[in-house]
């Protein structure tokens, strides 16, 4: 069996598992399960968005915690104001994820299209070091700003509200997330299939040839970038809605680095190496954590032992390297 | 506000950068020298605090447990170029920040294993309490001696660097490593050394300002952030660019935080010019930062051309 048809394989897999267990899990009346499966399902949308700079651009950006903590602001401010009845700036707060999604892809674009522009300006470490400082700056910014709860965070008490379903309860917050998830693997996938994607690899694999056959480096990067944060924007948003509950942690440095570390255990560049990382991730987490209070020291080994030794993730362990690398 | 009270911010403002210029000069020597970055250097400020701590509390003695901390940082520095680093430098920057975020989750909870989860506590020594009066201010002793202890290992490094065989072939090691490969410098032996006295300078600066903080797992992390920052303003891989780089961050930072909400407080109410003033004041130095990089992309200092 070749490569590319074990991976579709692998994938198709993996879309049943992450859809069955929870059904199972409903079932047995498991709503932890559930949770869990959604908060797999939502780390794995932010992960795709950095994917699509990290995995198809190679712009390694070590802030993408700031578009995720710019959704998730987006989410707690809207319901913060729609539940206190006041405006903000000249609107009405809202409790529809519908609208909180579009204005928090629109805020985490606009702020990715501004990091993007200046940080492309570099490269290498430098980079990777301007983007931390940008979500650094987030970080601090959210950590002092006393209107939004500082450095408390700001509680969403009541979950935003999505048509037909009721977001209390655990399946239907699941299937939102599912859905959400699937359409952004399909913007990942149709995204690589265009000429776009492939101008974007292209630029990835050696710049100087790409420049040389007509294609604008600068401009096919910020493109992506931009997209890239606003999907993760769109997971911040949605993090916030299953967690009820947006703090400055969500634009911590280390959050920048789990996302990085969700790519890197899946496979970078793969359709479904964000899932599979977040997968790994919060099942490590909770397996780990139960066992014992260090489990960080374990996922710490797990992941030194992929950097060194299994270059390609998960996915590339079972289905090899990928076509185009 | 008074005129003692600036000088006094001041003055903290060039402890605090010296501080983070014993943290940068290891960072940028390793990237300078191997071309590696370095994320878990804050771990081994932290051992270096820890020890540091553990050890005076054992004997009473603040300076044998300085030792202790230097010796043990630049031990686990040696050990942890052996084992992981040196695979890294032949790998990209994206395999360098994951590897070294791993040992960051290995050396942190490592520490925690054996030390516990609380904090240590570590007195100033005897001979360095209190305050002396330098005119305008009366200033703590302990900070003023940590800006006499930057400036020395600031001098002691450049004399190592400028002046002698081994500060020779670390800088024939940052033109052209092949080149002094070839010419029968082990060059393995030469990064160790070079990880290790980075290592060494981290555990120093954490056992120092351990003297003035808690010492907990996860201390380092923070200042490990603030001296990427220091590196990328002064130019990665320059020593000067690493002194400039610090005491800039340093005084900036202190400055502006004690500054912007009075600023503020100058046309707003009270309340919100504090909110605005310190969230300003928080952001200035990724904001220097960022403009550097945006007009010098090769910072204040580059060290290659």
């Amino acid at each position: 069996m070749d490569n590319t048809r074990k991976e579709w394989l692998l994938n198709a897999g993996l879309a049943i598992a992450l859809f069955a267990v929870p059904l199972w899990a409903l079932m047995a009346n498991e709503p932890f399960i559930i949770t869990l499966a959604t908060r797999i399902a939502i780390l794995a949308i932010a992960a795709v968005g950095l994917n699509i700079a990290l995995g198809l651009g190679g712009m390694v950006s070590f802030g993408h915690a700031l578009y995720l903590g710019i959704g998730g602001y987006v989410a707690g401010i809207a319901a913060f104001h729609a539940f206190n009845g006041t405006p903000v700036m000249g609107l009405s707060g809202t409790n529809q994820m519908l609208p909180i999604w579009v204005i928090a892809m629109l805020f985490s674009g606009a702020v990715a299209a501004v990091v993007g522009a200046l940080s492309l300006r570099t490269s290498g470490i430098f980079f990777i070091m301007i983007t931390l400082a940008f979500a650094q700056m987030g970080f601090f910014f959210t950590l002092s700003w006393p209107a939004y709860g500082g450095e408390d965070g700001l509680p969403i008490f009541v979950r935003n509200q999505f048509p037909g379903m009721n977001t209390a309860r655990p399946w239907d917050l699941f299937l939102i997330a599912y859905g959400v998830l699937a359409c952004a693997l399909l913007v990942f996938a149709l995204t690589r299939a265009a000429r776009f994607g492939a101008a974007l690899m292209a630029i990835r694999q050696n710049p100087d040839r790409a420049a040389a056959v007509g294609i604008s480096p600068y401009g096919i990067k910020l493109v992506a970038f931009i997209l890239s944060g606003m999907i993760t924007g769109l997971a911040g948003a949605m993090m916030a809605d299953l967690t009820r509950f947006v703090s400055p942690a969500m634009m911590a440095w280390t959050m920048s680095g789990e996302l990085i570390v969700i790519i890197i255990l899946g496979g970078v560049g793969r359709l479904f190496g964000p899932v599979v990382g977040a997968a790994i991730l919060v099942g490590f987490e909770v397996f780990f954590g139960g066992l014992t209070e260090h489990w960080k020291l374990w996922l710490g080994l797990v992941l030194l032992a992929v950097v060194l030794f299994a270059r390609g993730g998960f996915i590339g362990l079972i289905a090899g390297r990928a076509q185009n690398d | 506000m008074s005129l003692a009270l600036l000088f006094e911010q001041l003055l903290n403002g060039v402890q605090f950068g010296l501080v983070l210029f014993l943290m940068s000069a290891g960072l940028t020597l390793v990237f300078g020298v191997m071309g590696l970055i370095n994320l878990a250097h804050g771990s081994l400020y932290m051992i270096g605090a820890f020890l540091c701590a553990a050890v005076a509390a054992a004997t009473g003695n603040f300076w044998l447990g300085l030792m202790a901390g230097i010796a043990a940082a630049a031990a686990a520095g040696a050990l942890i170029e052996i084992a992981v680093i040196r695979r890294l430098y032949d790998r990209d920057h994206l395999d360098q920040v994951l590897a070294t975020f791993a040992l960051i989750l290995i050396l942190s909870e490592g520490v925690r294993m054996v030390f516990g989860p609380f904090p240590l506590y570590l007195n100033v020594p005897d001979s360095l309490r209190g305050t002396v009066n330098l005119g305008l201010v009366d200033y703590s002793v302990y900070r003023l001696a940590l800006i006499g202890f930057g400036v020395a290992v600031a001098l002691g490094l450049w004399a190592l660097i400028a002046k002698t065989r081994l500060g020779i072939r670390i800088r024939a090691g940052e033109s052209d490593r092949e080149m002094i490969a070839a010419l029968g410098v082990n060059i393995r032996a030469l990064y160790t050394i070079v990880f290790a006295l980075g290592a060494a300078l981290a555990g120093l600066a954490g056992a120092l300002v351990g003297a003035i903080q808690s010492v907990q797992v996860g201390m380092g992390e923070p200042v490990l952030i603030l001296a990427f920052v220091v590196i990328v303003i002064g130019g990665i891989g320059s020593i000067k660019g690493a002194m400039v780089g610090a005491l800039l961050v340093g005084i900036i930072d202190t400055m502006g935080r004690f500054l912007l909400p009075r600023i503020f407080g100058a046309f707003m109410e009270t309340s919100q010019a504090m909110g605005v003033g310190s969230a300003l004041a928080s952001m200035l130095i990724y904001l220097l930062m960022a403009l550097v990089l945006i007009f010098r992309p090769k910072g204040l200092f580059p060290a290659h051309g």
